[in-house]
């Protein structure tokens, strides 16, 4: 097995979860939530692949003649997809909002929730 | 009846879509009346099918049942505490439906249906949690609920500060969800199994535990404990709270939270408590530290607030703490004594924060100190929050109290004195409230340290301030005490929640629950402490104001998303280092 895809998947959630500690734009914060889950996929499709195997679609492929990866992890990254797709449009429109209402969308200015 | 199970989710979820399109073709007050039939619905279907849940049901979607012992498709698994939290939920939404009949704020023109709606949908999406017997699932209906609850925290869109609160949650909860789905993924990469049942086979098929069975355990209950605001994971709900509508409140802290300890238990249980999963005294000593801490830090910066649904949300946090102590000693006593404290602490919280609605609607503050002695003339909803404080504290006989003085028993020695100080304290402080703002005892307080979220200047959630308390609004609060008391008092209650929780938790062993001696008197002796407590602040309030050395705890709330992040990921490190150290051993 090689541990690189894993590697990359841990790297790049890593890298998301360090541009949404340090960042100054609350629209680059929803960006590297998505980074976030971008990693999510890569580990996903990380486990479900085989080598020399093929894509999960049997019309022209005869059951049993070749290894194919693995179609429930593809299943689960599909609907990772649209749950992630969900969370940004609303994330950003909330973004949209919060600097409709604060003028800023600079994080380090919205202090108003604290203590 | 097993085939009744996927109606719980599917009911809330057609009642939602049924709103959202035919919304803009009705009039306000039947979108209420179907919302309310639709969670009622539910609600009954729950309550039966936990009647008769003896053996539990099992559910295969689409028959797509295991060949062999392999599955691909997706279960449901309806047993009594999940089935309990399902109708737990369904109920509070009922509730929380009937609060906001008629008073809530005026929706715009041709969208009558989209907040009963929205609550539909966040009951559908708890009630799919609850019943989840597969981690994917279990994923993408816990993400079902948190964006109807960021969706819900923001409902009000044009105040500044909602919209800040919902993106902090938003932003820490879908973390922790990503972190949650990591771990599902390397789960299914050991076992090739998303059912929970099947991956606990596997992990033990697999034999001793080891690096990626810690990785898997560490990211799929970082998502959980974010949800179960946890610390340090819990930096979301404040602001959550004091910014979200009250009846989405009432749910957030009354189960919303709750579902999150629920979580960390059911997938503990089925997944991680086998020979290849996570060793018990890790396990232990990885959700005691959290919870005592969690329970301290809750309970410390509850009482330094005076804005009171952030009072009221670090309530919560400090009783989530208690609930995770209660469920980490893997005692079957301890469950059951948390199943009944959960029961009642939904019923309190959820009233506490319909009177503070209350507050909110008719004087247009949460401000502790700006409403002092201004709610005198409410003398019912003042009764209310009295009560209500003292169910926090667990006198006896509210739920609480049994739940509690059963999980005192469990857990013992000095853990018990943490019970018993952290339920005293957060009451302590709502009776402080309810003596300054209903009977305003006590000097004036003077104006705070500066760094602090007042709770003042907050605009009323209905089109006018109220002049006159719709009766709702004061009917739901005590029909929610009502059962807060009668999980305490109803007759056999108390067992059949044991059995329904022992059959599925504890591996046959059965426990019998009453009240003792000794519980009662520890229900006494905090709710005691409590007044006492509360009766020194309003009269002496300079000695029990925030000093500067709490100042630093409060400094760490910011209000900024990139800290709250930073804290989840310390978190998820503390979190591995305390499992870590059994794992090397062996």
């Amino acid at each position: 097995m090689d541990v690189f895809p894993y590697l990359v998947a841990g790297w790049v959630f890593l890298a998301g979860c360090y541009g949404l500690a340090t960042s100054r734009n609350l629209i680059h914060a929803v960006g590297c939530l998505s980074v976030c889950q971008a990693g999510t996929y890569v580990l996903l499709l990380t486990v479900g692949y085989r080598d020399d195997a093929t894509a999960p679609v049997f019309s022209d492929l005869k059951p049993g003649s070749r290894p194919v990866v693995d179609p429930v992890v593809q299943a689960l990254t599909l609907t990772d997809v649209v749950v992630g797709a969900t969370v940004t449009a609303l994330l950003l429109a909330l973004v949209v909002q919060i600097s409709k209402r604060h003028g800023t969308v600079d994080p380090d200015e919205l202090s108003e929730l604290r203590g | 009846m097993d085939e009744l199970l996927p109606l719980l989710v599917a009911v809330p979820l057609l009642g939602a879509a049924l709103l959202v399109a035919g919304g803009r073709l009705v009039s306000r007050p039947v979108a209420e009346t179907i919302g309310c039939a639709v969670s009622a619905g539910t609600a009954a279907l729950a309550l039966v099918l936990l009647l008769n849940c003896s053996p539990p049901f099992l559910e295969w979607a689409g028959d797509w049942t295991p060949v062999d012992g392999r599955s691909v498709g997706i279960v449901l698994t309806g047993d009594g505490p999940g089935l309990g939290m399902a109708a737990l939920a369904s109920l509070l939404t009922l509730a929380a439906l009937a609060y906001s009949w008629h008073y809530f704020d005026e929706p715009p023109h041709g969208h009558a249906g989209s907040f009963p709606a929205l609550l539909l949908l966040f009951q559908g999406g708890m009630c799919g949690f609850a019943i989840a017997g597969d981690l994917f699932n279990a994923f993408v209906w816990f993400e079902l609920m948190s964006v109807v609850a960021y969706a819900l925290t923001g409902h009000r869109v044009e105040e500044a500060r909602a919209v800040q609160g919902a993106l902090t949650f938003a932003v820490v909860t879908s973390l922790g969800a990503y972190a949650m789905l990591m771990g599902i993924g390397l789960l299914y990469a050991r076992t090739g199994e998303l059912g929970m049942h099947q991956i606990g086979r596997g992990l033990d098929a697999h034999g001793r535990p080891d690096a990626l069975v810690l990785a898997a355990f560490v990211l799929v209950m970082t998502g959980l404990l974010v949800k179960a605001a946890a610390v340090p994971f819990h930096f979301w709900l404040p602001d959550a709270h004091a910014v979200a509508p009250t009846p989405v409140c009432m749910l957030l802290s009354g189960v919303m939270v709750e579902l999150g300890v629920f979580g960390v238990w059911r997938v503990y249980g089925t997944v991680f408590s086998g020979p290849g999963g996570v060793p018990a005294p890790e396990f232990e000593r990885a959700l005691v530290v959290l919870g005592a801490l969690t329970a301290v830090i809750g309970a410390v910066m509850c009482w330094y607030q005076r804005h009171i649904k952030r009072l009221l949300a670090y309530s919560t946090i400090a009783h989530t703490g208690l609930f995770l102590i209660g469920i980490g000693v893997l005692k079957p006593e301890a469950d059951d004594g948390i199943a009944l404290y959960v029961l009642g602490h939904a019923g309190v919280k959820a009233a506490l924060f319909a009177c503070t609605g209350i507050l909110l609607d008719r004087y247009g503050s949460v401000d502790e100190h700006a409403l002092h002695g201004r709610a005198r003339e409410l003398k019912g909803v003042a009764v209310l929050f009295v009560l209500g404080a003292l169910g926090l504290a667990g006198l006896p006989p509210f739920g609480t109290a049994l739940g509690k003085s059963v999980t005192e028993e469990a857990v013992g020695g000095p853990l018990t004195v943490l019970y018993v100080a952290a339920s005293a304290v957060t009451a302590a402080a709502v009776l402080r409230v309810a003596a300054r703002v209903f009977l305003g005892l006590g000097p004036r307080p003077e104006a705070g340290s500066g760094y602090e979220t007042t709770g003042s200047g907050e605009r009323p959630e209905t089109r006018h301030r109220l002049s006159r308390i719709p009766d709702t609004m004061t009917a739901v609060p005590a029909v929610l005490l009502a059962g807060a008391v009668a999980v305490g008092v109803a007759p056999g209650f108390a067992k059949v929640v044991a059995h329904s929780v022992n059959e599925t938790g504890s591996a046959g062993v059965f426990t019998s629950v009453h009240w003792t001696p000794a519980g009662v008197l520890l229900g006494l002796v905090s709710t005691l402490l409590a007044g006492v407590l509360a009766v020194l602040a309003v009269v002496r309030p300079k000695p029990f104001a925030a000093p500067d050395r709490a100042l630093p705890l409060r400094r760490l709330q910011s209000g900024h998303v990139g800290d709250y992040v930073a804290w989840v990921l310390v978190g998820t490190t503390v979190l591995g280092a305390l499992t870590l150290p059994g794992m090397l051993g062996g």
